[in-house]
């Protein structure tokens, strides 16, 4: 077939509003929001609060209906909720009635996977994300890092093309979201997913992005993206030092007004 | 990671050196001491007012008396106890079920809730004393209108409940769902059914009682047999005593029922926040 959509673009968001009715009137979520996503980039998102970053992202993944404009996923209109992605919500979204195993695996079995292959991946991601030692414990045993780093396995167990990221490392300490970003970074760079990643820190938007997208307060527009021009694999410590890491994240800093870093 | 074992409730007072079997003795007495003493304190005033002569014997026997009328009647009591435990089992196993049933095609057809609704409501409002003898005339003199009463009384609950707790499943878990691509049946099963659970079984608690009332409503409006005919006779000849004995087993029928349901929640809904142990170490707000 001869479509317009390039196979390398992975997503496309043209001229996207989103306008919220509610019974104390019409909120504008998002306004004209244009944004390509080729293969394999990863793309952060910071904006202030309620500026419309997690809309953005359930736009994408066919949770919220656009009310203009249009969303192509993988070279289809997205028109309902999509399979082909991952999503890791803003709240870790377990099921209380699980343990950390049950709820990763929640995926696989509603998926129909290989159940013998999908609880060999949740070992490795239980492992790589220091949950281990606590497979057997429910949700109101975690702390809210843990529960977010659960949620965030689930969402890799079908090792999806697409991942969407709504703030997945929150409510983590500084520590712990530096090893996770070096994690992730490491397995967004052997896997070539595309990722979505909203984040209200700068240092890890920059660390993580291929390219950055700054958002206006609401109603959200992009106002500014900027391309980090580093290699995709990233050491932490050298990547913080580079001069390319200052240039962007003063840059979006400026933006979104705040006069040092919030994390 | 040095996390070992440290899951499976996690109550406080673990073995320590005491004979299990009077550690055991004194956590149960701990726990359940509030109603056994409040029943003890009733009896002595019971006994209490029927021994002054406070009362005559025919408004309230006296314990002793209550306790004879047991004794030396135990086998009749006990086959008429079984007959309303029978109909009460099994009104409250079809309403259970049925109300159940009812409560998923309500959450997934708003058609068919619209539907339903007034006709539950309707059915629920009617008072079942009233209708119990048409039941009779339909049914006959068997069991099967008592059942019917019985589910009549406990299936508005369960429905009630069940469509609450079907409910109750967090908007976004149920959009994370869709994203997987599972079936709705899938989801039922995996995420509904589970997260209604908690709601579900205390409408069956509500249920449980109500079964046993509708029951013995059934067999006041006609029957030779059960509990309720054994209220009638004894109430036709003042026998107070044998009314007491009657309206006792009863009771404990109920709450019998109640506590089956009780301690399953403890085996179903571990993770349900009004069965944590934290609950109860918490201050109350
Ligand atoms: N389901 C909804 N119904 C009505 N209004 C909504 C709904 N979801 C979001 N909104 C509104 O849309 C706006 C954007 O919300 P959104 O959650 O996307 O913000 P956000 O950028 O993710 O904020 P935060 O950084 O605090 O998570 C807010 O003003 C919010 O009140
Ligand atoms: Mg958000």
């Amino acid at each position: 077939m001869t479509e317009v959509v390039d196979t390398s673009t992975v997503l496309q968001v043209s001229d996207l509003s989103i306008t919220f009715a509610s019974k104390r009137g019409r909120v504008s979520a998002l306004e004209g929001i244009d944004l390509d996503v080729q293969a394999g980039e990863f793309i952060t998102i910071a904006g202030p609060s309620g500026c419309g970053k997690s809309t953005l992202l359930k736009a994408v993944a066919g949770l919220t209906a656009p009310s203009g404009g249009s969303v192509h996923l993988r070279g289809d209109p997205v028109t309902g909720p999509r399979q082909d992605i991952g999503f890791v919500f803003q709240r870790a979204a377990l099921l209380e009635w699980r343990n950390v195993r049950g709820n990763i695996l929640l995926q696989a079995e509603m998926r129909g996977m290989n159940m013998r292959k999908a609880q060999e991946r949740t070992d490795e991601l239980i492992e790589m994300t220091g949950l281990s030692g606590f497979e057997r414990a429910l949700p109101h045993e975690l702390s809210g890092g843990m529960q977010q780093r659960v949620s965030l396995c689930r969402a890799l167990l079908h090792e999806p093309r697409v991942l969407l990221m709504d703030e997945p490392f929150g409510a983590l300490d500084a520590l712990t979201r530096e090893r996770m970003n070096v994690e992730f970074n490491r397995i967004w760079s052997q896997t070539g997913t595309s990722v979505l990643l909203v984040t209200h820190s700068v240092a890890e938007a920059v660390y993580l992005a291929s390219r950055v997208v700054v958002m206006s307060p609401r109603p959200g527009r992009i106002i500014e993206e900027h391309v980090v021009d580093l290699p995709a694999r990233r050491d932490y410590a050298e990547t913080l030092e580079s001069s390319e890491f200052h240039r962007v994240s003063s840059r979006v800093r400026e933006l979104l007004g705040s006069p040092s870093d919030a994390d | 990671m040095t996390v070992t074992d440290q899951k499976s409730g996690g109550s406080p007072s673990g073995s320590n050196g005491r004979s299990s079997v009077a550690g055991g003795f004194l956590r149960w007495w701990l726990q359940s001491w509030h109603p056994i003493v409040f029943l003890a304190v009733v009896i002595v005033l019971w006994w209490l007012v029927t021994a002054q002569g406070w009362v005559q014997p025919y408004i309230i026997p006296a314990p002793s008396d209550t306790w004879a009328a047991f004794a030396e009647n135990a086998e009749y009591l006990l086959q008429h106890t079984w007959v309303t435990t029978y109909e009460t089992l099994i009104g409250f196993a079809i309403a259970g079920v049925a109300g159940l049933l009812v409560a998923v095609i309500m959450v997934y057809s708003k058609g068919l809730e619209k539907t339903f609704y007034p006709v539950i409501l309707f059915a629920q409002v009617i008072p079942k004393i009233a209708i119990a003898p048409l039941f009779i005339v339909w049914l006959g003199f068997g069991a099967a209108p008592k059942i019917l009463v019985a589910v009549l009384m406990a299936f508005f609950p369960v429905v009630i409940s069940g469509l609450a707790g079907l409910r109750s499943v967090d908007p976004e878990i149920l959009q994370l769902v869709s994203t997987m691509g599972a079936s709705r049946l899938k989801v039922l099963l995996k995420v509904r059914l589970p997260a209604a659970l908690p709601e579900l079984l205390s409408g069956l608690k509500v249920a449980a009682t109500l079964a046993v009332t509708g029951a013995v409503v059934g067999e006041f409006v006609g029957a030779n047999e059960g509990l309720g005919y054994v209220i009638l006779q004894a109430n036709g000849i003042l026998d107070t005593a044998m009314l007491f004995a009657a309206l006792i087993i009863m009771s404990v029928m109920g709450v019998v029922l109640f506590a089956i349901i009780q301690i399953a929640e403890k085996f179903l809904i571990p993770w349900h926040a009004s069965r944590r142990d934290v609950a109860a170490a918490t201050v109350r707000f």
